[in-house]
This record gives C-alpha cells, structure tokens and sequence, in this order.
C-alpha cells in the first residue's frame, strides 16, 4: 500500500485531536485528545520506519534502515505516560478545589 | 555528559532528603552544594574529565558552547536558589522536592544544549517541561495555581504534539533524526520530499516558538505567568526560556538551510509579532507580574534576533543576553516576592521606606530596559550588530530600538513609583541579609555592563 494513505489517515487522525483539543470543554477529553494527536504521530512514525525498511530491502540484503523510528515511538509512549501521571495529578487538584473539571472555569487569571 | 548525569543523581538524592531531613535551611544548603557539584562536574568535561565515557552514536555533541551555557545557567540556578530559598519553603513542608525537580530540569537542560539529533531534542524538551507543569501548580490550595498548572499543561502537551508531528514529517523527508542537514535522503538516496520537509520544519518552528513564549504562540505566558508562584515564574522566566532559547538557536541557527529564504520571512514575522504583542501589551498592564510576563515576550522578540543568521557574535550575543536578562529578572522577582501585592502602586514611596532595595531595583529595570553602564544595553547592543552582520535590513533594527524605547516606558513606571509618588509602600518583612544579596546582583550587572567580556572569553578558553 501507498505511503500517501498513511500521511492522510494520519493526518485525518491528528486533525481530530486538534479539533478536539479547540473545541472540548472537559479537561478529561481535550487530555484524551492530545493522546490521540501524540497516537497518530506514533502510527505515522512506524509507517515511514515500515516504508524506508522496505525500500532498503529490494535489492535483497537485509537491512536496519527506518529502525530508528520505531525506537523514537517507543520514547513518545514511555513520555506520554509520564505527562497523564502528572496531567492526572494537576486535574485531580483542581477538581478538589472547584468540583468541576470544566475547561470553561480557567477564566479567573484573565481579569 | 557529566552534567545530565550527575544532575539526575542529584535530583534523586534530594527527593530523599526531604524524608530524613526537617530543616529547611539544610535541604536549602544540600541543594547549594549540589549545584555547586553540577558546576564542577560540567567544567570538568571542559578539562576533559568523564565520570562515564560512553559512546552516544551522535546522538549528544559537547561543545564549548553548550557546556559553557550549561555552566551559566547552572551558576543563574545558584544565585537563584541562594536568594529565594526562603520564599520556597514557604511553599510547601518539604521544600526538598521542589529543589529535586530543579535539578530534573537543569538535566533537561544539559541535554538541550548539546543534542545532535531530534529523539534528544524531544527528550530534553519534555525533561525541562514536565517538572514545569509541576512547578506551576506547586500552589495546591491556590486556585489560581491550579487554573495556570492546567492551562500550562494543556498548551504544553498540545505544542508537543505539533513538535512531534514535524519531527515525523522532517524524518519522513530526509530519512534520519540527525540534524546534519542531508541533501539527499539518507536511506533511499534520492532527493528530499521538499513539501514534506518544508511542513516539518514549520511545524517544528511553531512547537519551539511556543516552548519560548513568541508570538503568535504566546497566549499561554501571561496566564502561565501571572497564576504560578512568583518564585517559580521567576525561574520559568529565566532559565527554563534560556535553555529553551539554546535548543532552538541549535535546531534552526546552523542547520536546515533548506528553507533559506522564506525562512527569514517567517522569523521576521514572528519577531515583529512578539516585539509589538509584548511591548504593546504590557504598556497597559496595571499588574507588575503581567507587566513582567509580557515584558519577557517582548524580551523573547530580541532573543528571537540570535536566529537570524550564524555569525560569529551569534553566541555570544545569545549567552550575553540571556545570562544578563535572567539576573535582571530574577531580581526584580526577588523584589517583588517581597511586595504584599503585585500593583504599580504598592512601589510607591519605596525609596524613602528601604532606599537600598529601591537603588538595585532601578538597577535591574534599567539593564531590562537596555540603559549603557547596566549589563541590558552590551546585550542588547550584541544582538543588534549579530543582527546586522547576519545580513538583516536595517530597518528591523530601527524598529527594534523603537520598541526599546517603548519599553522604557513601562519599566520606568515602577522607577517613577519608587522615587517620585508619595504613599506607603506595600513592603514585606525583609530577611537579614536580603537587600545586600540583591545589591550583589546589581553590581554584577554593573560590571557586566562595562566589562560584558569577562563572561565572554570563556567561550574561547
């Protein structure tokens, strides 16, 4: 399969978690959001890696071309998991404070 | 080397200090003497000394330019743990934690200013971040603490996923993470995927403009800003931006020449942007906090200059500035640490109640403002003429001085406040010690503002 389908089902990915993350107002799901925009990358990234190993291939030799993405993909998921423990954390204390996890309620800095 | 790992040691020792040891003033001197070990173990690596040699297959690159930074800020770190101790153990019970988290970002910040490849550079982008979500929110029961840590921490993970997302797009073109700048693709041999490329390397643009506050990335800073703690925004302000400012100068300054031109369109863009959003803003602010936070965009707009193109004053204009704005700014935080509130008014009369702490204060507004004989005017003098030799019209520079100018204005609010209006200033208890801590400082700006060449020949030595 073509590697443009990759770029566009990851892109279409990416976009919804943008869009997500614009328009939510729970803090839990704009969260959830920017894990789907990191997801994408990671798929992308495994493509390209797929993509590169395969073209290196052709000529019969085996290769480590494009493993370097795959490794990259596993720092993103070890990386997203350190910032929900303390994403977590940060909604947690403000949901003690306000009782609510509603993005709506960040206005009180403005004036 | 030494540094990110010595840092990390550190780091996880403090985290254990706070459970043996109750007094604040110990795990305050423990975290002292740590950085004092930071320094020593950073310039052995300038002598040559390795605690563990290991090969990073190009991954990490020392150079006397990163290893130099990494001593500045660890010293900035230094005097801004020695003046400020105080004030973070009133934070929490066990300030030992905060001093551990310094420590993880001074780490992020040793790989920032040496990696060699985009995985690093991710790394080290999230190492100094993380512990700022955490900073930000230190204030447990505050609810504007809460309400910045949040935010902070939205628009920070959002940014990384754009980062993230160039950094697919710039391997998708070139086939490598190396920042060696290929011409052609490193796995297939055939020439770069330019629309991809160009992709990338904007959204690489626009994730590293967020990470230093430049417009039009900025809206999170005055919030960010304004909510934290003042000690911790002093340190955000300071030396998380400087290293934040190092890693962009090593990911755009020298390499990718694929966007030559329309490069310096953009970046002249975004630096008119953030020199005009910042200056103009903060003019009407009537809290000095969000005065400052604005001000450290528009100060952002001139580091923003560095970029501009590789000359060899680039890095010392960079260094210069930075280490000049970070002690400026770190003492008009002391200062204001000290206020009971954060308006222009609580300044009033401040010569005549404490007429020490008024002489330093207008000390470090006039080096952020780029007065001659403070250590702000040799940095900003530096920046310009890289800017110049760097091949820029000389038109940009004009409308830098301008905007210099304009920023006098709101600087010297705070001076007018201190010498010329009659009330009470809303002065705190003051510590033993604390305004001569402050006044070494100033000096030091001082003397940078006649000899800027004492910090600058270490570069070369």
């Amino acid at each position: 399969m073509s590697i443009q389908y990759y770029i566009f089902f990851c892109l279409t990915l990416f976009s919804i978690g943008v869009v997500g993350v614009l328009t939510r107002r729970n803090a839990i799901i704009v969260f959830m959001c920017i894990e789907l925009m990191l997801n994408a990358v990671n798929l992308l990234l495994v493509a390209f890696s797929k993509m590169y190993n395969g073209m290196s291939m052709q000529n019969g030799a085996v290769s480590m071309a494009g493993i370097d993405a795959q490794i990259f993909v596993f720092f993103i998921m070890v990386v997203a998991a350190a910032e929900v423990s303390i994403g977590l954390a940060i909604i947690v204390m403000m949901y003690r404070n306000t009782h609510s996890i509603d993005v709506n309620f960040l206005n009180r800095l403005k004036n | 080397m030494n540094a990110i790992i010595v840092s990390t040691l550190l780091g996880v020792i403090m985290m254990f200090c706070s459970w043996g040891i109750k007094s604040n003033q110990v795990q305050k001197n423990i975290a002292l003497i740590g950085l004092l070990i930071l320094i020593v173990a950073n310039v052995a690596q300038l002598n040559g000394w390795l605690v563990i040699n290991y090969d990073t297959k190009g991954m990490l690159k020392f150079n006397q330019f990163g290893l130099y930074t990494n001593t500045l800020l660890f010293a900035l770190t230094f005097i801004y743990v020695w003046i400020n101790g105080e004030e973070i153990s009133k934070l929490s019970n066990t300030p030992a934690d905060f001093y551990s988290l310094f420590f993880f970002i001074l780490c992020g910040v040793s790989v920032l200013t040496s990696f060699d490849n985009l995985l690093m550079l991710f790394i080290g982008i999230e190492i100094l971040s993380i512990p700022l979500y955490i900073l930000t929110g230190a204030d447990k029961k505050n609810m504007f603490s809460n309400e910045a840590a949040l935010k902070y921490f939205l628009m920070g993970s959002f940014s990384t996923g754009i980062l993230l997302l160039g950094i697919t797009f710039i391997y998708g073109a070139t086939g490598t993470f190396l920042m060696a700048d290929p011409v052609v693709n490193k796995v297939t041999g055939m020439a770069q995927e330019q629309v991809m490329l160009s992709a990338g390397l904007i959204l690489l643009f626009a994730a590293m403009n967020f990470k230093v506050s430049a417009a039009p990335f900025h809206f999170w800073t005055p919030d960010v800003y304004d909510g934290a703690p003042t000690v911790f925004t002093s340190f955000m302000a300071t030396i998380a931006k400087a290293a934040a400012f190092v890693a962009f100068i090593n990911v755009f300054g020298s390499q990718y020449k694929a966007l030559a031109y329309s490069w310096t369109i953009l970046l002249t863009f975004v630096i008119l942007a953030t020199l005009l959003v910042g200056n103009i803003i903060a003019v009407f602010q009537r809290s000095v906090k969000r005065m400052l936070a604005y001000s450290s965009i528009a100060q952002a707009g001139f580091m923003l200059f560095a970029l501009y193109g590789k000359t060899d004053i680039t890095n010392e204009a960079i260094l210069l500035y930075a280490v000049v704005y970070s002690i400026a700014t770190i003492g008009i935080f002391a200062v204001l640490i000290k206020m009971k509130e954060n308006s222009f008014e609580s300044f009033n009369g401040l010569s005549k109640a404490h007429p020490l702490l008024a002489f330093v204060t207008t000390v470090f507004l006039f080096s952020l403002a780029g007065i001659p004989l403070t250590g702000g005017f040799f940095a900003k003098y530096y920046m310009l003429s890289a800017l110049v030799k760097a091949g820029a019209g000389l038109w940009l520079v004009m409308v830098a001085v301008v905007f210099a100018a304009i920023s006098i204005y709101y600087y010297f609010k705070i001076v007018q406040a201190m010498y010329f209006a009659t009330g009470e200033s809303a002065l705190g208890a003051l510590p033993k010690n604390y305004a001569y801590k402050l006044l070494a400082l100033a000096i030091l700006l001082l003397v940078l503002g006649v000899f800027p060449n004492l910090l600058l020949n270490y570069l070369y030595f």
